[in-house]
């Protein structure tokens, strides 16, 4: 991984001779250590206090047989994938409307969507599904189970989406909506033909990285007798007595899908930012939700914390960084906050960071733009003589 | 109304929003720990541990916590006789907060990690350059300004590990809050809708007081840079 060897080269220099031995030492001594760790565990599935042994092929053929995946884990997967598919399109739905209800200039809507996004993110999932599942269930609804589980991950995943939303625009350049003021265009018409399109690009990525939340916290229907993967695999392993062996598998089969899902969330911000002026940045998995009651600018430390790691090493530069790190500033008064922290918009170069020392690579496109101009301007020189 | 308070006096109620919290502490204070040994790992000169710790990382975030969970009880407890204690509760307790650690520290680890990217790569070579070892600059440089830059990160995720412990339904504790709404729904279906909003307020009341908490820290503590 290359991150890895960001970190591994900002904490110490290249070893000489001796401190390669000693790490070479040290990394065969916790190998070591490790296998050991492994055949130990080996040791204890094989032989438990007073169990049977856990690694016998009587154990292990009912989990592995063809009849185990036709019957139990792969109808078992597919209603874990259609909860989920329907849950991300409904919080895409929900999150849209009440990302947009806070952002509009009326007070009363953005009032009235905060105390519902973040009700709605407050509330452990699994109440959530408790309570819509007895709730569907009292009043003779069939399917009482799934729609809980697929309303209670749309209310709560889609008020997380509000909020991506939401500081997907805060992240915009001011420019943007000053621009399109300009333009002549109410500030409604600014937010939702302008802004929030943008703020959609740049919240894709993250939306990805929603949908492993999603299919994870679909296991939670399991607790209310919903037979996603999770269940059909306890049902499985409880007919045979090997519900350890059946588990592994479900685990197997959950870690994969999430694994192809989250390398999908990497490769996607190359392909968004080219359609946003925000920044596309790839969200941690299960992006924990920030309270943005006391402040929109939890979500941009974490962005921020991100900004630099994917642009120290000859990542694409970032046009625009976020503005209040580490300060509670409303998303509209950036400006100011960022002022009477010390970053003067007067004096440029008290603005310098870090990461954005890459200054060559932002002089070369300058100047190959300019070069073009100065080619037109000689083209037209040229059609005028 | 007088409905709702024949509920409270019926059902302890704040013993089971308790469970939580000490399920919470409890997870949060063994995951800081081993989220902190996995980062430390994470950032190390040998190669076998970042292997270790990354592989780590990648299976706990990728893995359902309820089937860490039903594991803990059905696979660890049942098939492999793990046990803390004779006392039922008292063993699926500590169950439960050993798979939430299992899980948290993860979370803990990457929110860690992007604390360290947040400190300049000039603080390292000046603690290289005044020739301290990687052990000196990693704690005396690197992990107290990364442990600065992480306290928004670290507080969602303790914000999502308290809601996370109402998943300890599926490791069969069954004091704790989530549980407690089920059984009293069971047998209170007509007030359905007052019994979850009193259980919701509970945790709204429990949240915000950590999310501004959160805020108040990372706004204190962030390095200016």
């Amino acid at each position: 991984m290359s991150t890895t060897k960001d970190e591994s080269s900002l904490l110490f220099d290249q070893p000489g001779p001796r401190g390669l031995r000693k790490i070479r030492i040290a990394n065969w001594l916790a190998g070591l250590v490790f296998i050991l760790v492994i055949v130990l565990i080996l040791l204890r599935l094989h032989n438990p206090p007073d169990g049977e042994n856990q690694l016998s092929w009587e154990l292990w053929k009912p989990a592995l047989e063809t009849e185990a995946w036709t019957d139990f884990y792969l109808p078992g997967l597919w209603m874990t994938i259609k909860a989920s598919i329907l849950a991300v399109l409904g919080s895409m739905i929900y999150g849209f409307i009440f990302g947009m209800g806070r952002l509009l200039p009326s007070k009363i809507v953005r009032t009235i969507s905060g105390v519902i996004v973040e009700f709605c993110r407050a509330v452990p999932v699994l109440m959530l599904m408790i309570f819509f599942w007895r709730w569907f269930a009292f009043s003779g609804m069939s399917e009482a189970s799934y729609w809980a589980v697929v309303l209670s991950l749309i209310l709560y995943n889609g008020s997380v989406v509000a909020e991506l939303i939401r500081s997907g625009v805060g992240n915009l350049p001011g420019g943007q909506r000053e621009a399109s003021l300009a333009l002549g265009l109410t500030q409604t018409q600014a937010l939702m033909q302008i802004e929030v399109p943008q703020a959609i690009y740049a919240m894709l990525p993250a939306a990805v990285t929603q949908l492993i939340v999603v299919l994870k916290d679909t296991a939670l229907g399991s607790i209310i007798m919903y037979t996603d993967l999770l269940q059909e695999s306890r049902r499985l392993g409880s007919m045979y007595f090997n519900i350890l062996q059946t588990l592994v598998v479900a685990a197997v089969i959950y870690f994969i899908v999430c694994a192809l899902l989250s390398k999908l969330a990497r490769i996607l911000p190359e392909h968004m930012q080219k359609r946003t002026a925000a920044t596309a940045t790839p969200v941690d998995v299960e992006p924990v939700a920030p309270l943005a009651i006391m402040d929109a600018s939890n979500v941009n430390q974490i962005a921020v914390a991100q900004e630099v790691d994917g642009n120290r090493y000859g990542g694409a530069p970032l046009q625009h960084h976020v503005h209040h790190r580490g300060s509670n500033a409303s998303i509209r008064q950036w400006r100011h906050t960022r002022y009477i922290q010390g970053y003067d918009e007067t004096h440029p170069e008290s603005q310098e960071e870090v990461h954005n020392r890459e200054i060559p690579n932002l002089w070369k496109r300058k100047s190959s733009e300019t070069d073009d101009d100065a080619i037109d301007q000689q083209n037209h020189s040229t059609e005028k003589s | 109304m007088n409905d709702v308070l024949q509920l409270f006096s019926q059902y302890d109620i704040p013993g089971a929003f308790l469970v939580n919290i000490e399920l919470t502490l409890w997870s949060a204070l063994f995951s800081m720990i081993l989220g902190i040994v996995l980062v430390v790992m994470r950032i190390s000169p040998v190669s076998s541990l970042r292997t270790v710790s990354a592989a780590y990382v990648a299976l706990f975030q990728n893995l359902p916590l309820t089937i860490i969970m039903v594991f803990m009880v059905l696979g660890a407890f049942a098939q492999l006789k793990l046990s803390f204690s004779n006392q039922f509760d008292v063993n699926f307790f500590w169950l439960a907060v050993v798979g939430l650690t299992l899980y948290t520290a993860a979370f803990v680890c990457e929110s860690l990690r992007s604390g360290i990217n947040t400190v300049p790569l000039g603080q390292a070579e000046a603690a290289r350059a005044l020739g301290l070892s990687f052990s000196e600059s990693a704690f005396q440089i690197i992990l107290p300004q990364a442990f600065r830059g992480s306290v928004a990160p670290l507080g969602n995720t303790f914000i999502a590990l308290l809601k996370n412990s109402t998943v300890a339904a599926a490791a069969s504790v069954a004091t704790e809050s989530s549980s407690l709404m089920s059984e009293m729904i069971e047998y209170h279906a007509n007030s359905i809708v007052a019994i979850f909003f009193i259980f919701a307020m509970g945790y709204v009341i429990l949240i915000l007081p950590i999310g501004a908490l959160t805020t108040f820290l990372s706004n204190k503590l962030a390095v200016r840079r």
